[in-house]
């Protein structure tokens, strides 16, 4: 259960200001991609475009096509709750909901649809997310107390089992460890790991180690200067763009002298 | 010499000169003894000596202070003085409230019958056969208790649905755009409303809709809804406001539609503010006069329906016991009923606050571990 994704000639606009321009790229299913590139950039602007996030904000607006197994997320009459329910996304700071419980946050896309689901079946969903996002043995007899007493890192696991709960085909990831400190990202990266081999994962990082480490291709994004838009610089296998990118801004980002 | 030993010395470098810790008192002292004295030259009165106390206090120590630790110390002194003043100022008219309310109205509330019966058929002969022979007060505040819980919740449940709909329009839907600066700018203006016009607009609308002369709780309640639609609005939408983009985003990304966030994510998290607005609203209508005198009437027997007939409330109740004594002769009673009346009032307010509190404290979003 994971789809490809296709993106054609992608224009994103926020308002009149065209914020990332012509973009095009495929990724894989079962795959990690990263985005890399300096802040404002519109990696994450990208990012929010390939579930339809980005339209949420006043004034937002996207031209060109995005694919998810051959169906235009931007086609007429496509509704982007259904979008959303296919393609889940992990936020920079964890976003437990307040007033739930643990077990509560991790159904709450269950829950918060009002679907019917049975206790048992409920349980099962609740421990398969949780040992998905390796927190169930951390949280399994405290599963009643709020989901804001847990720490960062374990909040943000919570957040991503409440991605995987509704069972997506795409995670997408916008800077999942920045609000973390270094155990805590090294349990997420470990994640990461293990959930491609369920599905397709995105993730914008600002840490280029962890996209080396965690991701099978990179993109790396850059923008001209203030006001211009930000543009698909390079695309390629991880290893390639550390190693042997074909740019010459590609290589001063990744070698570190620039950004 | 490289001796490692601090020399002993009477002060540390590092302090200037200190006032004895019982500088204040002793000050305190000296001025309500001096101020004492000299309210005694020109005839002593309480309210003159604390005045003069004050300022001899203020004085004292801030030239004490002057002298032993320099100005910086008596600018924080005089400023002191001046906060605590100013504090002691806007406290005393809250406390002579109460305790004039609760002087007055205690020997009122604890009258046998006083909270169980309504002023039906209680007539100046009564209150004059009280006054001359010595007898209980008869009469009490039944039916404008009835009456007041009546209009307020009416009132409520009408002001609730359409303010917190607004506020959510507002704030979710609203996009700042045209039609909601409006609405902000009504709600504003409304906030401003004479409680007295809200009562006219209410009676004229009754009066044009139902008919001349029509004067029922209900109509009191639309006149309270008018006052309280603002206030319920302006504090959802600033509670919905505060709630973080953050969880309605996680909410959307989830698949979950986007009235269903705000039903189920949005304002769980807001409840506990919106409730104590809310309540916060109800303690602010419920001792309006003005509105409900043009739209409810008087009344002296208890009316349970709020859509036909006058009924009584408690503001109105304290008004016309004050202004039209039941016995004109012997006005005592009325008033002794009155302050019980408002008495009661200002237990109904006290217990709204609290309930506001309680609410907020309940609903609020646990964060313990």
């Amino acid at each position: 259960m994971s789809k490809r994704i296709d993106v054609k000639d992608l224009n994103v606009y926020y308002g009149d200001f065209l914020a990332v321009e012509d973009v095009s790229i495929s990724i894989e299913a079962k795959s990690v991609t990263a985005f890399i590139g300096p802040s404002g950039c519109g990696k994450s602007t990208f990012l929010r475009t390939i579930n339809r996030m980005h339209e949420v904000l006043p004034g937002a607006r996207v031209e060109g096509e995005v694919l998810l197994d051959g169906d235009n997320l931007y086609g007429p009459g496509v509704d982007p709750v259904t979008v959303r329910s296919q393609i889940g996304m992990v936020f920079q700071r964890p976003n437990p909901f307040p007033t739930m419980s643990i077990r509560d946050n991790v159904l709450a896309g269950v829950k918060l649809n009002n679907q019917k689901i049975s206790k048992g079946e409920a349980d099962a969903l609740l421990e398969r997310s949780l040992r998905g996002a390796n927190l169930w043995n951390e949280v399994k007899d405290r599963l009643g107390k709020p989901g804001s007493g847990l720490s960062g890192g374990q909040q943000q696991r919570l957040c991503i089992a409440r991605a995987i709960a509704v069972e997506p085909q795409v995670i997408l990831m916008d800077e999942p460890c920045s609000a973390l400190d270094p155990i805590s990202t090294l349990a997420v990266e470990d994640l990461i790991n293990e959930l491609k081999d369920e599905y397709t994962v995105v993730i914008v990082t600002h840490n280029m180690q962890q996209a080396a480490r965690v991701s099978d291709r990179t993109a790396f994004f850059n923008i001209a200067g203030t006001g211009k838009p930000g543009k698909l610089i390079e695309y390629a296998e991880t290893s390639t763009i550390f190693n042997n990118p074909a740019q010459k801004s590609t290589e001063d980002y990744v070698s570190g002298r620039f950004g | 010499m490289t001796s490692t030993l601090t020399p002993t010395r009477k002060r540390s470098a590092l302090t200037k000169g200190q006032l004895p810790k019982a500088a204040p008192y002793i000050v305190l002292v000296v001025a309500l003894i001096l101020g004492a004295a000299i309210l005694a030259l020109i005839g002593f009165n309480a309210f003159g000596w604390g005045v003069v106390s004050a300022l001899l206090f203020t004085v004292g120590l801030v030239s004490w202070s002057g002298a032993v630790e320099g100005s910086r110390k008596a600018k924080d002194k005089l400023v002191t003085c001046l906060v605590v003043g100013a504090f002691l100022v806007a406290l005393l008219p809250l406390i002579s409230v109460i305790w004039t309310v609760l002087v007055n109205g205690i020997p009122g509330i604890v009258t046998p019958g006083f909270l169980g019966n309504s002023m039906n058929g209680v007539t100046g002969a009564f209150d004059n056969k009280s006054v001359e022979e010595g007898t209980p007060v008869l009469g009490g505040i039944y039916h404008a208790l009835l009456g007041t819980i009546q209009i307020t919740l009416l009132a409520t449940v009408i002001s609730v649905p359409v303010g917190l709909l607004t506020a959510i329009y507002l704030v979710e839907y609203g996009n700042d755009g045209r039609l909601a600066r409006a609405i902000t700018f009504f709600v504003d203006v409304m906030t401003g409303i004479p409680s007295i016009v809200a009562g006219l607009f209410a009676a004229a609308f009754f009066f044009a809709v139902v008919g001349p002369g029509t004067k029922t709780g209900a109509v009191a309640a639309v006149a309270l809804s008018v006052l309280m639609i603002p206030v319920v609005v302006r504090s959802s939408e600033e509670m919905l406001k505060i709630v973080p983009n953050e969880l309605r985003e996680a909410a959307y990304a989830l698949g979950v539609r986007k009235w269903r966030t705000i039903l189920k994510v949005v304002i769980p998290t807001a409840i506990s503010g919106i409730a104590s607005g809310v309540t916060l609203a109800i303690a602010r209508v419920i001792g309006e006069t003005a509105p409900i005198l043009v739209t409810a009437g008087f009344a002296t027997n208890i009316n349970n329906n709020v859509f036909g007939g006058w009924m009584a409330s408690l503001p109105t109740f304290i008004y016309t016991q004050i202004l039209n004594p039941t016995s004109p002769s012997n006005p005592d009673p009325s008033t002794q009923r009155a302050w019980g009346a408002a008495l009661v009032l200002i237990i109904l307010v006290m217990i709204l606050n609290l309930g506001a509190r309680l609410i907020a404290k309940l609903f609020a979003p646990k964060i313990s571990r």
